[in-house]
């Protein structure tokens, strides 16, 4: 069996933890589509071939879509299952949730819509009482150990099977798109162990989501049928189009927050795989009534132009706590990283478990999912609700259908819910810094929409009650007549939730479309489109980066973000290597070099590649070959080819001269060596030179003075350079 | 010879699985009408398995509390919806996760506790071979295997698929170490 096998590092493959050069992939896939084509004509065989790969890149969308929409019903069943397990179990069919559990039963009422004989707590199946205080304290008890035993779990299985399932997934899969290597990120284990373990996660109470970890399952999955297909699995450029494209099947936020390079033709294929992904969800069906959204908004009430104040001043808030959460979370990820926090990943998912799980059981909004408290906010009032949010005092003579209740004074009911959700929402706030970057795999949308929405729903209830005891003031009189339905606060949460979500990730199209995938309400989008404006512009007045884009910062990975801008004065010959200090360039001769200067200069230095010139004197560039290439030709050179010692001298010229017979063989290396290397002069201004990287993909550029070689600049310097003139620390970009 | 028959079994599976996800069950319908309070009678949900067409307040609230001419005006303040699942899919997703679950469960027990217990075992028994891979690095399980793997004479396959394993293992201990030790990624 083929996989079985060690695979052979062959000559123009990368090492782990460094960048592609997409130049080279960019020419050696469009040699390949090249030679197909020419080839296409020879015979019927080989038209096939052309008209195989052609669509190979629709096959694999395709198969990406439907594993992808597989993998998130199952993700979505099982989470539904696991979260009710907590608290009770289905006696009649233990893999029902609670929901399902009372489907058929004729016992539910009206005030209790989950009552169900067949549906039992466990302090009632284990003692036989369901009220009181013994009751209370069983229940708590095993809420608790269950939330323990999940979470313990998750991070078991995450430590021994893949620790590369961790976290969300979102900064890493942007740094991969952009041209980074990082081996067995998107492998099969990570993908089984990211599934199993999200579920286990998200069903144990911890304050997080599965949208971030969806997206790298997606990835996963992309690059899983990538290896099918020779003309994807052989060249990393190739690959990269495939994964975006994969990433927005998960969710299709992916197009603005996650792609790097993206094409027109890979918007075609995100699109299909979305669509796929879409449909076989539909077909697993997870949330009954063919659903596909989990926060249906069902309600078409119009919005008032004087609403937008209260909507702006969410956006407002939506910023700052974006701000302050960014901020908080890389000081506390910082601390994991540097102190003896890091060292007990386990203690700290269990502790932060029995933390979560202690406090969120006797407040009834946090006991229960977040997903479903989600829900219950966006909903509006009508007079079929009966949780304490609706507990409206009702006009008892009233005969209005469902859809048009007026303002009504708020009950007492509603004034309790008020204070548990403020309490719930202080609560969220403190423990989803701590949440967020733990080993579990742990996502950042749900509770930042959870936040917003109890948020916008309390200003929401406030600005109903405003309106109905002082409908005679100025501002509610133009729009508010009494007797009408004026303020829906659940328009209010949805508003909340898209400007907390977009001030933590700084998205805006893709926020709106988000939250329209999400809700299905198309009506609000100017208010929506408000918030997210107002929380990016106030988040953006604190510091420029999202989450993720301060993750990758806090990680040192090598990402050329396509939207910063860099405005300073400072010119190649600054920043190229070597400076005054260093010891001279490290370059090849190309006919002077013997096989032992060659492996003796591999050995001493660890640059990633050597400009070769005409000779020592001259200096003129002739090309530049890469560490690797040269270490496998050299390799194999040895093995397979007689006569090559170590005194044997290595060509990169085209011809080689005729040599007496004693001399030992020569080594031609021509095949390796990159004819075209990018050279800018040192009096190119770093702006362009940043340009240049950045809409090219380069890894390395060399620096040339009248023609003669003078220096390099590497990526890793630019990202330096950058670094250093916005005083950040320098030292903290790692990798190559 | 193997791969056939793992083929069939699986397709038989699929098969038997796929028979249980479709086949329709009558109670995997309902039309659920929820009525509020109006003048004394309280709010009630009534829940009945009849088909989208015959979802209305008419069919599906039975008894009616209200007789004659209140009828109208209570059934247009009742909500009816029409909504299906399939319990099928629903069985099949959560056995087949639970199964996934305790098949890595078990797996995950046996690499942590059982495979140091036969280490120690063989230590007495045989001699070691040190590995002249991974510098420094414990490897406890590779000898283990090295050694099982001579002493009896294993088909070329089993050998196979133990280097694939340990070349599985050594992954993922760098990988452990870059996240948990190091620090390096995913921080």
């Amino acid at each position: 069996m083929d996989f079985l096998e060690e695979p052979f590092p062959d000559v123009a493959t990368y090492e782990d933890f460094h960048t592609i050069d997409w130049l080279r992939e960019k020419s050696r896939d469009t040699d390949r589509h090249r030679k197909i084509t020419s080839k296409s004509k020879e015979s019927i065989w080989d038209l096939t071939k052309s008209l195989l790969d052609a669509w190979s890149g629709w096959v694999v969308m395709l198969l990406i879509g439907l594993l992808s929409g597989t993998l998130a019903g199952v993700i979505d069943l099982a989470v539904d299952w696991m979260t009710d397990l907590k608290e009770g179990v289905c006696l009649s069919a233990f893999w029902y949730s609670h929901e399902q559990c009372c489907w058929t039963s004729n016992e539910t009422t009206f005030d209790d819509r989950d009552k169900c004989p067949q549906w039992q707590k466990w302090a009632e199946l284990m003692t036989g009482h369901s009220e009181g205080a013994g009751a209370y304290v069983l229940n708590y008890l095993l809420y608790v150990l269950w939330a323990l035993s999940f979470s313990f779990l998750a991070v078991s299985l995450v430590r021994v099977f893949a620790p590369y399932a961790c976290g969300s997934g979102i900064p890493e899969i942007k740094t991969i798109l952009s041209g980074f290597i990082i081996r067995g990120y998107l492998g099969k284990w990570t993908l089984l162990i990211k599934t199993v373990t999200l579920v286990l996660a998200v069903s144990s109470g911890l304050s997080l989501g599965k949208e971030g970890p969806l997206v790298h399952v997606a990835c996963c999955c992309g690059n899983l049928f990538c290896s099918l297909f020779s003309k994807y699995s052989k060249n990393e450029g190739k690959r990269r189009e495939v994964l975006s494209a994969a990433a927005a099947a998960g969710v299709l936020f992916s197009l603005e927050e996650v792609s790097y390079y993206f094409p027109l033709k890979t918007l075609w294929r995100s699109f299909f795989a979305a669509l796929v992904a879409a449909f076989t969800l539909r077909s697993i069906n997870p949330f009954g009534n063919s659903r596909l959204v989990l926060f249906y908004v069902e309600y078409h009430t119009p919005w008032y132009m004087a609403e937008l104040v209260p909507f702006i001043l969410l956006g407002v808030f939506g910023g700052l706590w974006g701000t302050l959460f960014i901020r908080a979370n890389i000081a506390w990820c910082r601390r994991r990283k540097t102190t003896q926090l890091g060292k007990y990943p386990v203690l700290e998912v269990i502790a932060v478990t029995a933390i979560t799980a202690v406090l969120a059981y006797p407040n009834p909004y946090t006991r229960r999912s977040t997903s479903e408290l989600i829900s219950e906010l966006f909903n509006d009032c009508g007079a079929l609700e009966s949780s304490q949010l609706c507990d409206y005092i009702n006009n008892p003579n009233m005969s209005r259908p469902v859809d048009d209740i007026p303002d009504r004074p708020a009950g007492p009911g509603v004034y309790n819910a008020l204070w548990q959700l403020v309490l719930a929402l202080v609560f969220k706030i403190v423990i989803t810094i701590f949440t967020f970057g733990m080993k579990i795999p742990s996502g950042l949308f749900i509770p930042s929409m959870a936040v917003g929405a109890i948020a916008g729903r309390i200003v929401g209830i406030a600005v109903e009650q405003m309106a109905y005891h002082h409908h005679d003031w100025i501002i509610f009189k133009n729009w508010c007549r009494p007797g009408a339905d004026c303020v829906t606060p659940g328009l209010y949460a949805m508003v909340g939730a898209a400007a907390c979500l977009g001030g933590v990730t700084r998205m805006t199209v893709s926020l709106v479309v988000i939250m329209f995938e999400l809700t299905g309400g198309l009506e609000y989008i100017v208010p929506l489109m408000a918030a997210a404006v107002t929380s990016k512009w106030v988040a953006d007045a604190f510091g420029k980066e999202g989450i993720y884009e301060s993750h990758i910062q806090l990680n040192g990975y090598p990402y050329l973000d396509v939207r910063d801008e860099f405005t300073h004065r400072t010119l190649a010959a600054d920043v190229m290597r070597p400076r005054r200090n260093d010891p001279p360039l490290a370059v090849l001769t190309q006919d002077a070099t013997t096989v032992e200067d060659v492996e003796m200069l591999i050995k001493d230095t660890d640059y990633n590649g050597f400009p070769v010139v005409v000779s020592r004197d001259s200096e003129r560039l002739i090309g530049f070959v890469q560490r690797r290439d040269l270490t496998l030709a050299i390799k194999n050179a040895r093995q397979k080819q007689d006569g090559v010692v170590s005194s044997s001298v290595v060509y990169f010229t085209e011809d080689v001269p005729q040599l007496p017979a004693s001399t030992p063989q020569p080594l031609k290396l021509r095949r390796i060596l990159n004819l075209s290397p990018f050279t800018v002069t040192d009096h190119t201004p770093m702006e362009t030179v940043v340009d240049i990287f950045r809409k090219l993909g380069l890894r390395q550029c060399l620096v040339t003075r009248s023609g003669r070689l003078l220096g390099i600049i590497t990526k890793k310097d630019v990202l330096r350079h950058m670094a250093q003139m916005m005083n950040q620390d320098p030292e903290s970009i790692m990798f190559n | 010879m193997q791969g056939v028959f793992l083929l069939r079994t699986f397709v038989f599976v699929c098969v038997l699985l796929l028979s249980e996800v479709t086949a329709k069950n009558s109670e995997d319908i309902r039309c659920k009408c929820i009525c509020p309070p109006y003048r004394e009678i309280e709010g009630q949900i009534y829940k009945q398995n009849v088909s989208l067409k015959d979802c209305n307040c008419l069919h599906v609230v039975e008894p009616m509390p209200v007789d004659g001419k209140d009828v109208e005006a209570y059934c247009l303040r009742c909500e009816c919806k029409y909504e299906e699942r399939s319990s099928g899919t629903i069985k099949v997703t959560i056995i087949i996760y639970l199964s996934i679950l305790g098949l890595l469960l078990l797996y995950m027990v046996y690499l942590t506790l059982l495979e140091p217990i036969l280490k120690r075992r063989l230590f007495g028994h045989s001699q070691l071979i040190q590995s002249d891979d991974d510098v420094g690095d414990q490897q406890p399980f590779a000898n283990a295997h090295n050694v099982l793997s001579r002493s009896h004479s294993r088909p070329n396959m089993l050998n196979k698929v133990e280097h694939a394993q340990q070349r599985w293992r050594r992954q993922v201990q760098e990988q452990r170490k870059s996240v948990f030790d190091r620090h390096v990624v995913l921080s």
